[in-house]
């Protein structure tokens, strides 16, 4: 009796018992045989860890060979940010101390410690939170050893040699020479510690970084190093040779920087700048120099947020766009070739010429008598080229274009290779403007229902009334037929003013595709990519992208017309003395007006006229006049690269010590 | 020593009996093997979790303990119920004076339970595993004493047995030790079922212990502390490098074992030390690295043969008391092997349990050889009766 009664609840018992064990065995399956190989994975993954070994990147080189962007092995001392955050105080203690080893305040490096986010102002760092955060790169090496000998007071804290950039111009081609950062969380994990993000750097990026060697080591749980698994050296990244030449760069910004302060002298704002040397056959880029630049060097290490906030990153060159004033006439001239008219026959330059019923005058009024198209180009007439435009236009259609609108001016200046990027092998590039009918009725609509309301409301916010009533007028009249190409649109398109917009570097290489008998070429900095031993990876030809469809004739006959621009016509000032028997140079000013603002100077030049082998252009935005501000720093130039320097002979250029190629840093941590 | 056992001096009884004693010993000799093969395995794989700290004299100090525990065993085994009934109390009370003790200066803590007491240099015990045997010892007995006709016991054996297991269980609720406070209330209850107390005290001890908790909270009772490591108990990823980490790769180490393991002394995780207290609570974690889930799995197996050989000695037992002490180290052994097998399978909230007879750790494994011994003697018992 009693012992059934037992027997029942030891059945129970039974039952639990097993059941308990069963299910230990079932989550045992599932762990080991189910999810076996999902574990497996994450065991080798705490129990290797991967190093990167960083690979020395390219240096970049002048077309001499001599260093553009070169590297510097410093002693660098880096953070482990996760490794930080998981100590009780988030690291402060540590960072304290390390700051007292470095020598710096706690602030800098704590700041340098820190992620980059919307509202944390720099230095911070971009990067990952994966990453070593380099806090210091100037370091002693006695400095570096001290810290790597006492690890246990530095927890997190590593001290690695790494090669540093540096720039041995200077200031000189920052904006093509670009940038280094850290990648940013967008950029795929894995990558290298440090990407190109402008000019050169960003744009041969790729064959610049190498490939990173790894390194896996065992690790136990403390993550104390217990074996090497695995190790792949780090793959130099390939060098860049450019078309640049330094010493041309050197005189370029110096020429530049000149105009630019002696803009200011006579009052001009003179805010921005640029001088662009190309090689007109074949469209190589030997100097590109910006106004206002900035030295490089300051990437290296934590930038400071007033740096980050104020450094003009902007290049003038390629991204600058300006009306091009009278350095427009070279297409216009062509365009009129074109469409027939004699450049040898005479044409009256009248002081001012009636266009839709509003006089448009000569640059300063006078009237200059009759003249071929050389002198036109010489003295730089505007009145013949408004009749030719207006010539043009009316035969259009006027008012009520044609179908197709022939529209010569326009055609001819896209076959200079205007109003589309050049291509040339820098990351974001301007492409200018060229305007017609299509676009000025495509921004009129655009803009219309705004232009609409103000005729309606007028302008009660603008507290002068008389200008709040002209404006209204003006708002009306647009509102109407602001859409319409007038006549006095197609002249001033003619002269280069108005809407027209080139970059510097468009300009040189129209003048470029004048020189070397139309051919319009994407302009390439980078000539090789030469490989670590080096071989020559692969080579980089500007490619012809256009054909000026202009006979020969007529493209030697606008050369031959520039050439006396320097010596009797509106640059003679500016080249007064300069040694034409030596190098014949061949150009044309420009004056831009620009709404608003002071005019735009510019300089469009190249030489020697008969078998031009350069093309330089310079312009200083608000710089006044062509021929006050930028001829004379296009002069500099010219006399820089044939060493005309009249005052002192040109100081033997020092030949360029090539750098030795650095060994891997090996990354150790 | 054998003047302590009469009834085997008894040729008459040897003679009238031949058949049960050959089941008897057989039984004894069903939980004897299983309880030895785990301490085999147990020292393997502490030498394993060790192997890489020179200098470690761990295996030797288990190994004595598991010589420690075979003569306990063997001891305990030799006895006659009647008189291992007669000298409950002793063993009862000298359980609770350990735990007393702990209480005093003598204690000491490890990892945050104040469970150890420490005698001169390396040398200390957990007066709490003494305790289990001799709290299961005593409520066997409580439930075990059936007056004539009785079928159950009745409340007041019932009553005896609450406040017996009580006292131990309030004991270490003091240290605070929650891991073995559920093997207490556990085996309590197992032994309560075993004995056939009626399904309605059971629902009146679920009922009342929910009440005792209410009070506890409401009163604030509980000191802060004490309900942090109620929570991370409840829910490991609160601490997640604390006791969570310890989850996560004792979980990464048994998983990618996989089918066959890793080969003995071939644990990488192990080599490593990925898993904190790898030898002691969490030697599983070995198993299921090295062995792989054959070698893992025979461990459960050895362990569930040892727990159906001891429900099968108490169904023999001719005794209730027998029947229930048995019962209850069946219970105590099942649900400490499940709480720490689940815990380190993650099934479980993570609970200091070592797993009985393979974790290192003295006082544990003497304890559990005690109570094979046990096993042991109601097998005895069954033989002669």
């Amino acid at each position: 009796m009693r012992r059934s009664a037992h027997r029942g609840r030891l059945a129970v018992l039974y039952v639990v018992v097993t059941a308990l064990m069963v299910t230990l065995l079932g989550r045992l399956w599932f762990l080991q045989v189910t999810t076996g190989p999902d574990y497996a994975r994450a065991a080798t993954e705490s129990r290797v860890r991967t190093v990167a070994l960083p690979p020395v990147r390219g240096e970049i080189l002048d077309v001499h060979g001599g260093p553009l962007v070169a590297n510097q092995t410093k002693p660098q001392v880096s953070v482990d940010y996760m490794a930080l955050i998981h100590q009780p105080d988030g690291g402060r203690a540590v960072l304290t101390r390390l700051a007292q080893a470095l020598g710096r305040p706690y602030q800098e490096i704590a700041d340098r410690a820190r992620l980059c986010a919307r509202d944390v102002p720099r230095p911070c760092w971009p990067g990952s939170p994966y990453q070593p955060i380099v806090v210091a790169d100037d370091v002693s090496a006695r400095t570096a050893l001290s810290i790597a000998e006492r690890q246990e007071e530095f927890p997190g804290v590593s001290t690695a040699l790494r090669p540093v950039r540096t720039y041995p111009l200077g200031t000189a081609g920052a904006h093509l020479l670009g940038y280094l950062q850290p990648p940013s969380p967008d950029d795929p994990p894995g990558g290298p510690e440090l990407v190109g993000r402008d000019g050169l750097e960003a744009e041969y990026d790729r064959e610049l970084a190498g490939r990173s060697g790894v390194r896996e080591v065992a690790v136990d749980s403390t993550g104390t190093v217990t074996g090497l698994l695995r190790e792949q050296a780090a793959e130099p990244g390939d060098s860049l040779v450019t078309s640049i030449d330094a010493r041309i760069q050197r005189v370029a910004e110096k020429a530049l920087a000149g105009a630019v302060a002696s803009a200011r002298r006579r009052g001009e704002p003179a805010d921005a700048g640029a001088a662009v040397v190309l090689e007109a056959r074949t469209g190589r880029v030997a100097a590109l120099a910006d106004y206002p630049t900035y030295d490089p060097g300051v990437w290296t290490g934590g930038i400071s947020q007033r740096d980050y906030e104020t450094l003009p990153l902007v290049s003038s060159a390629v991204l600058g766009q300006w009306a091009p004033g009278s350095t427009w006439k070279v297409t216009s001239t062509a365009a009129a070739a074109k469409a027939g008219y004699k450049l040898g026959a005479t044409y009256d330059c009248p002081g001012s010429y009636k266009v839709g019923g509003r006089a448009f005058h000569n640059f300063d009024g006078i009237a200059l008598g009759r003249m071929n198209m050389r002198r036109a180009l010489v003295v730089s007439c505007d009145t013949i080229f408004y009749r030719f435009a207006d010539r043009m236009w009316r035969r259009d259609g006027g008012l009520k274009p044609v179908r197709h609108p022939k529209d010569p001016m326009q055609a001819m200046a896209k076959q200079f290779g205007f109003g589309v990027r050049t291509g040339i092998d820098l990351p974001n590039e301007a492409a200018g403007r060229v305007p017609d009918r299509a676009w000025k009725k495509a921004t009129w609509e655009r803009g219309r229902a705004d232009t609409c309301r103000r005729a309606k409301t007028g302008y009660p916010d603008v507290p002068d009334r008389k200008r709040a009533a002209y404006l209204k007028r003006l708002a009306a009249e647009n509102c109407r037929d602001g859409g319409v190409w007038w006549a006095g649109d197609a002249a001033n398109f003619a002269i280069g003013q108005g809407d027209v917009l080139v970059t510097p570097l468009q300009l040189a290489r129209g003048y470029a595709a004048l020189a070397n008998g139309g051919r319009v070429i994407s302009p390439r900095v980078a000539k090789a990519v030469v490989r670590p031993d080096g071989s020559v990876a692969r080579t980089i030809t500007p490619p012809v992208v256009g054909h000026v469809d202009v006979p020969a004739k007529t493209l030697r006959y606008i050369r031959d017309s520039l050439a006396g621009v320097p010596r009797t016509g509106t640059a003679a000032a500016a080249f007064k003395g300069f040694p034409f028997k030596r190098l014949s140079v061949a150009g044309k000013t420009g004056t831009a007006e620009a709404y608003g603002r002071q005019d735009t100077s510019w300089f469009a030049s190249f030489a020697p006229a008969g078998h031009p082998k350069y093309v330089v252009v310079v312009v200083v935005s608000q710089g006044g006049m062509g021929a006050s501000t930028a001829a004379p720093a296009a002069r500099k130039i010219w006399e820089g690269i044939y060493h005309l320097s009249p005052k002192k002979k040109h100081a033997t250029h020092k030949k360029h010590k090539k750098h030795a190629k650095h060994k891997p840093a090996g990354g150790a941590r | 020593m054998t003047t302590f056992l009469p009834v085997r001096l008894s040729p008459a009884r040897l003679r009238s009996r031949p058949r049960p004693r050959a089941r008897g010993a057989f039984a004894a000799w069903g939980v004897v093997l299983p309880a030895a093969a785990l301490s085999g395995i147990g020292l393997l794989l502490v030498l394993s979790a060790t192997r890489n700290e020179p200098g470690s004299t761990l295996l030797q100090r288990q190994a004595l303990s598991v010589g420690l525990g075979f003569a306990l065993m063997w001891l305990l085994s030799r006895c006659d119920l009647r008189l291992l009934r007669a000298y409950v109390p002793v063993f009862y009370l000298g359980g609770l004076a350990a735990l007393v003790a702990v209480l005093t200066p003598l204690g000491r803590t490890v990892n945050g339970s104040h469970a150890w007491i420490v005698l001169g240099s390396g040398l200390q015990f957990q007066p709490s595993e003494f305790a289990k045997v001799g709290t299961v010892l005593a409520v066997a007995a409580a439930l075990g004493e059936l007056r004539d006709g009785e079928r159950r016991p009745g409340a007041g054996a019932v009553l005896l047995a609450l406040g017996l297991a009580a006292v131990p269980i309030g004991l270490i609720m003091l240290q605070p030790d929650f891991g073995t406070m559920l093997v207490f209330a556990a085996v309590t209850g197992g032994m309560l079922l075993v004995a056939g107390v009626p399904v309605r005290w059971f629902a009146g001890l679920a009922a009342s212990a929910a009440a005792v908790l209410l009070l506890v909270w409401r009163l604030d009772l509980i000191r802060p502390y004490q309900l942090q490591r109620l929570m991370v108990l409840a829910d490991p990823d609160a601490d997640p490098l604390g006791v969570g980490y310890n989850a996560t790769q004792a979980r990464i180490a048994i998983g990618s074992g996989g089918v066959l393991g890793k080969g003995l002394f071939h644990g990488e995780q192990t080599a490593g030390h990925f898993v904190p207290e790898q030898h002691t609570d969490f030697i599983f974690t070995v198993a299921g690295e090295e062995l792989g889930f054959a070698g893992a799995a025979c461990v459960i197996v050895l362990m569930l043969l040892l727990l159906w050989q001891g429900l099968r000695i108490a169904g023999r037992s001719p005794s209730p008391f027998g029947t229930v002490l048995a019962g209850g180290v069946v219970c105590w052994l099942a649900f400490q092997t499940f709480v720490n097998v689940g815990m380190t399978m993650g099934l479980l909230p993570i609970a200091g349990l070592p797993l009985p007879f393979v974790s290192y750790g003295g006082s544990a494994t003497i304890s559990a050889f005690a109570a094979v011994g046990l096993l042991a003697a109601v097998g005895r018992r069954t033989a002669s009766a």
